[in-house]
C-alpha cells in the first residue's frame, strides 16, 4: 500500500513576521519585507538593501548559550521548527522519536561566521580561530541542532543545492516517509546570507538589483523593468507526517504533498539554461510521481526570481508543460516581496503553497507595474485574490543548474 | 593578584554563560558549570589574550577546575 504524506505544521522566520499568521497576512497585503540593511553599515557596498529580519529575538525563546554556539542561520532554523511543532501539536512524549528525521537544507551556511573568524585568521593569526567556527559554520548544523534541540533520532541530514536546498531538502523527506525510513520528519531550509562579503559576489556578478534608492521596488519578477534579485534571508520548516500517524492524533492536514521532480539543467554555473529544459523536466517529474493532469493544477508559486533570464525561461517551462491551461493558473512570486531567501526560499516558498491551498487564498506579485514581453500569464498583479485551489505547484532552481519542483494537493479524506 | 579570582571568574560569567554563584574554587567546569571541551577551549583563549599568555595543551587538560586554573595563573603569571 502506498503511504501518503501530508502536511501538518508550518514555521518561518521571515522579514515579514515570525509567525505564519503575521507572515501570511503581510503577503496577502502585499507588504514588502525589502528595506536598507541595518544590520552592519552597508555604505560601501553597491547593494545596501535586503530582506533583512530586523531584531531576531531568539533568546525570547531559547537560552543564550545556544545562541552563542549556532550561526543565525541555524537560529532561524530552530525557531521555525520550534514554531512548526508547536504548530502541529506534536506531543514529544507521545510520538516515536526514532522514526522522526530532520532535513534542513542550505545554501551558504553560517557564512556569517566564516566571515567573523577569517579576519581574526588575518589579523591575529591560528590561535585566533574559535573552535567554534566550523561547528557553527557547516551548513548541516541547522538539521544537528534541531535535533538534538527535539530529541529526534531519525533521519538527519543536509541538502545544499544552492536556492533549490529548500525544496530538495522537503522532497527528499517526503520520499524517506513514502519509502517507509520515517513517520515524521522536520524539514525546510534556512539561510543568512545578509553579509558584506556574500552581497559583494552576487553584485560583482550582476545577479543582484542595485536599485538602492527603492528598496520595496527593486524585487520585480516578470516587471519589464526588473534588473536583478533582491537578496533576502529566513526560514521556513514543514512537518511532514505520513497519514495514517496524522490521523491517529487528530492532526490538522493543511494539504497532501504528492510530487516531487528533480533535474539539472547541465549547461552553466550561475545561468539558467536558455531553452527551459531543465526547469520542464523537474516539473514535468513532479507532475507524473504526483500522478495529476496539468489541468489539475490551478496554482504554481514560482521559483521568480526577478532576475531577466530566470523569469524568462520560468515562463517558457510554465507553458511548454501546460499549454492552453497555462492561461488559466495563478503564478505568483512571494520573492517580490521578502527577496530570494536562497536556501531558504524553497522552504519558505512551498508554505506559502501549502497555506494558499488550505486557506484558497493567492497572495499577489508585487511591483509588476509592466509585465515584460511574453509575460502573458496571470501573475496576480496588485491585488491578493481568493480562489479554490485544489492542485498547487512549487518551483526552485538553482547556480549549478539545480531544479526542484513540488507538488501539493487539497486534503481529501483519508 | 588578590583579583585574579574575580578576573577568571567574570570570564567564565561571560563564557559559559551561568551565574555567577556557582563559580566556587572547586567548581568543576563539566560536572558543575556545563561546560563541553568546545566551551573550555574557548574560555582558556579568553585566557590567554587576557594575561598574554599560551597554555599549552598538556597544561590545560589538568585545568579541570575553577581553583586549578586560577592556581596555575598565579603560578604562571607570578613567574613570567
Amino acid at each position: 500500500m502506498t503511504r501518503r504524506v501530508v502536511v501538518t505544521g508550518l514555521g518561518v522566520v521571515s522579514s515579514l513576521g515570525l509567525s505564519i499568521k503575521e507572515f501570511f497576512e503581510n503577503l496577502l497585503q502585499g507588504k514588502s519585507g525589502v528595506s536598507r540593511i541595518t544590520r552592519f553599515d552597508p555604505a560601501n557596498l553597491e547593494v545596501q538593501f535586503a530582506g533583512e529580519i530586523k531584531n531576531f529575538p531568539f533568546t525570547d525563546r531559547f537560552d543564550i548559550k545556544l545562541q552563542r554556539r549556532t550561526d543565525r542561520f541555524t537560529q532561524y532554523a530552530l525557531w521555525a521548527s520550534l514554531s512548526a511543532v508547536e504548530d502541529a501539536g506534536i506531543d514529544l512524549n507521545k510520538i516515536d522519536k526514532n522514526r522522526t528525521g530532520v532535513i534542513i537544507g542550505s545554501g551558504m551556511g553560517g557564512i556569517e561566521t566564516w566571515e567573523i573568524e577569517h579576519i581574526k585568521f588575518l589579523q591575529g593569526g591560528p590561535k585566533k580561530v574559535s573552535p567554534l567556527l566550523v561547528p557553527m559554520m557547516i551548513p548541516d548544523m541547522a538539521s544537528g541542532q534541531v535535533s538534538i534541540y527535539f530529541g529526534f533520532k531519525g533521519p538527519n541530514f543536509c541538502i545544499t543545492s544552492a536556492c533549490a536546498s529548500g525544496a530538495h531538502a522537503i522532497g527528499e523527506a517526503f520520499r524517506l516517509i513514502k519509502s517507509g525510513d520515517a513517520d515524521l520528519i522536520v524539514t525546510g531550509g534556512s539561510e543568512a546570507p545578509i553579509t558584506g562579503y556574500c552581497i559583494s559576489s552576487f553584485a560583482n556578478m550582476g545577479a543582484l538589483s542595485k536599485r538602492n534608492d527603492e528598496p520595496e521596488k527593486a524585487s520585480r519578477p516578470f516587471d519589464k523593468d526588473r534588473n536583478g534579485f533582491v537578496l533576502g534571508e529566513g526560514c521556513g520548516v514543514v512537518i511532514l507526517e505520513e497519514l495514517s500517524s496524522a490521523l491517529k492524533r487528530n492532526a490538522k492536514i493543511y494539504c497532501e504533498i504528492c510530487g516531487y521532480g528533480a533535474s539539472a539543467d547541465a549547461f552553466h554555473i550561475t545561468a539558467p539554461d536558455e531553452t527551459g529544459e531543465g526547469a520542464y523536466l523537474a516539473m514535468a517529474n513532479a507532475l507524473k510521481e504526483a500522478n495529476l493532469s496539468p489541468h489539475d493544477i490551478d496554482y504554481v508559486n514560482a521559483h521568480g526570481t526577478s532576475t531577466k533570464l530566470n523569469d524568462k525561461i520560468e515562463v517558457m517551462a510554465i507553458k511548454k508543460l501546460f499549454k492552453e491551461h497555462s492561461y488559466k493558473l495563478l503564478v505568483n512570486s512571494t520573492k517580490s516581496m521578502v527577496g530570494h531567501l536562497l536556501g531558504g526560499a524553497g522552504a519558505i516558498e512551498f508554505v506559502v503553497t501549502c497555506l494558499s491551498v488550505f486557506h484558497n487564498k493567492v497572495h499577489p506579485t508585487i511591483n509588476l507595474d509592466n509585465p515584460d514581453e511574453g509575460m502573458d500569464l496571470d501573475f496576480v498583479r496588485f491585488q491578493m485574490r481568493e480562489k479554490e485551489i485544489f492542485g498547487a505547484m512549487n518551483n526552485s532552481f538553482g547556480f549549478g543548474g539545480h531544479n526542484a519542483c513540488l507538488i501539493v494537493k487539497k486534503f481529501v479524506g483519508g | 593578584m588578590a583579583n585574579l579570582f574575580e578576573e577568571v571568574k567574570n570570564m567564565i560569567v561571560e563564557k559559559l554563560h551561568v551565574t555567577p554563584e556557582k563559580i566556587t574554587e572547586d567548581a568543576h567546569f563539566i560536572n558543575d558549570l556545563g561546560a563541553d571541551s568546545l566551551d573550555i577551549t574557548t574560555l582558556l583563549m579568553e585566557v590567554n589574550e587576557k594575561y598574554g599568555i599560551d597554555i599549552p595543551d598538556e597544561d590545560a587538560q589538568k585545568l579541570d577546575t575553577v581553583g586549578k586554573l586560577v592556581g596555575y595563573l598565579k603560578e604562571k603569571l607570578g613567574k613570567e
